[in-house]
């Protein structure tokens, strides 16, 4: 007998898939928040007095 | 409150490509085009860096509210047949998930923008999403017939960010760019719902031709284009746009009037008689006019924005006619 509570492989697939993406996306939003500071600061930082 | 909780039973587990779809990739690229061509026809320059993040803000935030927008309407759209297999409508994807992620999107890439642009384009781009999400969604589009009229500011801002997002001002240059879009859509989605009115009228949404008949909305569309060519042609005289875009559009306006013309004088819209062979067959000739017109009303904001673009990364002395 099958067990109720098991994931069936279709939406265990989907689940991976969708932890993936999220994973993925906030990966890029940390490279993107860094690159933008590092443009942004750019200027900044090579003019910066010593 | 129409929302969509009547049809958010899941079917089937929920893929990333159904959270994907609820962006809706294919108006995000319209809206990435008319963005960047704002943001590349601006007189400064920015790092091409922050102009990849600017126009990225723009386009998730277009695909928040498009999210939202499928949240709020998935009682509708589960009655068109254009519309019944969106994710939400389908089953595919909960109801409260697709407001999750318009929230989230929308607060991702406002406050990005501000952070790294400036917050005039923020401001902008939170105002555009909440016009589009609560304005057109959820007041105009089930209340009035000029629904999209209104609502279609909306889709006329992304070029007005772009420009914002490059020199932190919004000039009257960059509104003539809203303004085109904001006078296209009108003839642009009647054209289209009066071959498509059925499916509208059997969701309830009030589209012209379902309130005013399919007469007085070709009447409007025709109206509509005549305003529409000045305010496309305009940019050659304002120091936007060179003789290239003062042909495209001129020529191209041309073609926009008589195909609105052939429309206004067609049958397009109107209930055919089956019993009468002659009235079906020029009821399906309109329908063709309205097909005609809405795909060359696409043609035309593409060839416009796109020569606009291609002018000023050619670096084009524009015309500046009222000099």
């Amino acid at each position: 007998m099958s067990d109720p509570n098991r994931e069936d492989d279709a939406a265990a697939r989907a689940r991976r898939g969708r932890n993936i993406a999220i994973a993925l996306g906030l990966v890029a939003f940390v490279i993107l928040v860094y690159v933008v500071t590092v443009v942004r600061m750019g200027a900044s930082v090579a003019n910066r007095p010593f | 409150m129409a929302m969509a909780t009547a049809h958010t039973t899941p079917r089937a587990a929920a893929r990333w490509q159904d959270f994907l779809q609820l962006l809706k990739p294919r108006v995000m690229s319209l809206v990435i085009f008319t963005a960047l061509t704002g943001l590349i026809c601006a007189p400064d320059r920015i790092n091409p860096i922050l102009a990849a993040v600017a126009v990225l803000c723009i386009a998730v935030g277009a695909g928040a509210s498009a999210s939202l927008n499928m949240w709020y309407d998935a009682d509708i759209d589960a009655k068109m047949r254009r519309t019944r297999g969106r994710p939400v409508p389908s089953g595919r994807v909960q109801g409260a998930d697709a407001l999750a992620l318009g929230v989230v999107l929308s607060l991702f890439s406002v406050m990005l923008m501000g952070m790294a642009l400036n917050w005039l384009a923020a401001g902008l781009l939170a105002f555009t999403i909440a016009f589009y999400a609560v304005v057109y969604t959820m007041w105009l589009k089930r209340w009035t017939a000029q629904n999209i009229v209104i609502g279609g500011l909306a889709g006329a801002l992304p070029p007005v960010i772009g420009w914002a997002a490059a020199t932190g001002t919004a000039p009257l240059n960059a509104w003539l760019l809203c303004a085109i879009i904001f006078m296209w859509t009108p003839p642009h989605f009647w054209a289209l719902s009066l071959y498509t009115s059925e499916d509208y009228a059997k969701a309830g949404v009030p589209m012209m031709p379902v309130v005013k008949g399919a007469a007085s909305t070709r009447l409007q569309i025709l109206v509509y284009s005549l305003l529409l060519i000045p305010v496309c042609i305009a940019p050659a005289f304002t120091g936007l746009g060179g003789a290239g875009y003062l042909a495209v559009s001129g020529l191209g306006g041309l073609v926009f009037l008589l195909l609105a013309w052939r429309l206004y004088r067609s049958l397009a819209g109107e209930a055919a008689d089956p019993r009468n062979d002659d009235g079906l067959y020029d009821v399906r000739a309109g329908a063709r006019d309205a097909r005609n017109l809405f795909a060359f009303s696409i043609l035309y904001l593409a060839l416009l924005f796109a020569t606009l673009l291609a002018e000023h990364l050619m670096g084009a002395t524009p015309l500046e006619l009222f000099r």
